[in-house]
């Protein structure tokens, strides 16, 4: 008789990632939606940075601030659709029946999901950051490691919200997919992405604190602006993700075991 | 001693105000090949997707090889596997793709010689590079036995196992799953609606209906009991029966006798 499963196996989690490659790889309308939408944004804000940079002292201070806003605005939206949309993958092909009678735990397949996610997010990132050095000779490297604080908050934060998008979904079936696209934009206009906090009334000020995308696009443009580096705002955007992360785990183990409670994990669909 | 492959002790399901399992105890030896017949809402899907851990019971007791699926279901689920036609591989996959994935999902060592394995012995090696929606349902079919057989499970679910094959085909699925149970002693457990299969196949059959379990025994016993012919006959003589007629009383088509009496 074999031995039972480890609790945690890198390897079962690599079987999924591999899934989603392989998925990938016979699947170029997959590749190009990856980075389509981030060079539309790019370009059109690279442009926008080109006109404003002759017309607003603001942006001719810095005149990477909205170039790095969309790229790392496009982090935060890329690693959530990221996790949302691989977990659809599995509800389209209606395997989580397969996937679940399997030594497969839940929570190895969020890791794959995450692993997933990242790698989409890098893709993503890395095309787009080097197509605006073409462009406009911007380099967002330029900002040296608070952009790799910047970068992995907006993933853990895109995650999240990823996981809770995902546990609706098992939830309430595909006909909810549709949040995977829009959720993340209910953020957007408090994460502060193209202008500062400070433009908010005093009370949405405290209420965005809450957000750590908030805190990470003040750092950016502090770092952009030459000023110290904020690791009190990257103190906050840490402690904010844990829990974040947590309650988008929480919410999608939960949803799995209402799941397994309403007999959905066979009939997923609409 | 080993314990039973299968303990299942009232076991009841409800979904709101639908009981679709009710009361349902059954055991299975070891090395059993054991089939679940009703008609269809009789309780067979549920008590399976309990059975493998997809759906937990409102109440009851479920154990596989002596071991508790409602709280350690991972200590075993490594040693069964599970297929059915109607729970579909990735469809963008390659059939060689899906078996991998499953393969390393459940630490099938020497993963590669155990796919070319199955493919040759389910006839399937010749389109391991084709997309898993190229293939025709028969094809299917075997797919999903060939990954519900790579990890070489004790404990085999099946819904089905032959649904959308041709009969040449179907009969070559039965006697390798025979040869299979034979040669590693494992416990074959699915629900079918096929008769003839069921009376070539089977050890043991369990009658469902109405989400409860309303007979068991022998193919032969069965039939015997309930005066009939063959499967077909009981499976019609339990589905038309109400809950006082004793077996054989029921509206079922006449008997082989009794049509050739009636001439």
């Amino acid at each position: 008789m074999s031995a039972p499963p480890a609790l945690f196996s890198f390897r079962r989690v690599g079987a999924l990632v591999a899934r989603y490659l392989y998925l990938l790889r016979g699947s170029w309308t997959r590749v190009v939606e990856m980075i389509y939408w981030p060079t539309v944004q790019l370009m059109l804000w690279g442009f926008m940075t080109k006109f404003l940079v002759g017309q607003s002292a603001w942006v001719a201070q810095a005149a990477g601030v909205l170039i790095s806003a969309v790229l790392l605005w496009d982090v935060l939206y890329r690693s959530q659709l990221g996790v949302s949309l691989m977990f659809f993958e599995e509800m389209y092909a209606r395997n989580l029946g397969h996937l679940f009678v399997s030594p497969l735990r839940p929570y190895e397949l969020v890791a794959s999901l995450l692993c997933m996610s990242l790698i989409r997010t890098l893709i993503s990132f890395g095309g787009a950051s080097l197509l605006a050095v073409f462009l406009y000779h911007y380099s967002i490297y330029g900002l040296g490691f608070p952009l790799l604080a910047f970068f992995f908050n907006l993933v853990v934060m895109g995650w999240s919200i990823g996981l809770m998008v995902a546990a609706l979904v098992l939830r309430f079936g595909l006909g909810a997919e549709s949040l995977a696209w829009v959720v993340i934009f209910a953020v957007a206009p408090f994460s502060g992405i193209y202008y500062p906090i400070s433009v908010f009334p005093d009370w949405l000020q405290r209420v965005v604190f809450f957000l750590p995308s908030s805190h990470v696009f003040e750092g950016m443009r502090a770092v952009l602006f030459r000023q110290p580096i904020p690791y009190d705002l990257l103190v906050n955007a840490v402690a904010l993700n844990l829990v974040y992360l947590a309650a988008g785990a929480a919410l999608f183990l939960y949803a799995f075991h209402v799941a397994r409670v309403r007999g959905l994990l066979l009939q997923v669909g609409e | 001693m080993a314990p039973p492959a299968i303990v299942l002790r009232d076991l009841t399901k409800r979904f709101g105000p639908v009981t679709a399992v009710e009361q349902v105890s059954l055991e299975v030896a070891p090395g059993a090949t054991v089939a679940l017949l009703g008609g269809n809402g009789a309780g067979k899907t549920t008590t399976l997707s309990i059975l493998l851990g997809l759906v937990l019971p409102t109440s009851g007791e479920v154990r596989v090889f002596g071991e508790d699926m409602l709280r350690h279901r991972y200590r075993v689920l490594h040693r069964m596997n599970f297929s059915s036609p109607y729970v579909d591989l990735p469809m963008r996959l390659t059939v060689g793709e899906n078996l991998r994935v499953y393969g390393r999902l459940y630490g099938v060592p020497r993963l590669e010689a155990r796919l070319a394995q199955v493919g040759r012995e389910l006839e399937i090696a010749a389109f391991f590079d084709r997309p898993y929606r190229q293939l025709s349902a028969g094809q299917r079919t075997r797919v999903a036995l060939a990954k519900a057989l790579l990890n070489e499970p004790d404990l085999l679910v099946m819904d089905e196992p032959t649904a959308s094959l041709d009969p040449d085909i179907a009969d070559y699925v039965r006697g390798y799953l025979r040869d299979y149970q034979r040669n590693t002693g494992a416990t074959l457990f699915f629900a079918s609606h096929n008769m003839n299969e069921v009376e070539r196949m089977c050890s043991e059959v369990i009658l469902m209906r109405t989400g409860r379990v309303v007979d068991r025994g022998a193919p032969r016993a069965l039939i015997a009991r309930y005066g009939r012919q063959n499967m077909e006959e009981v499976f019609i003589d339990v589905a038309r029966r109400r809950e006082d007629t004793p077996p054989g009383d029921a509206e079922a088509p006449p008997t082989a006798q009794q049509r050739e009496a009636a001439r």
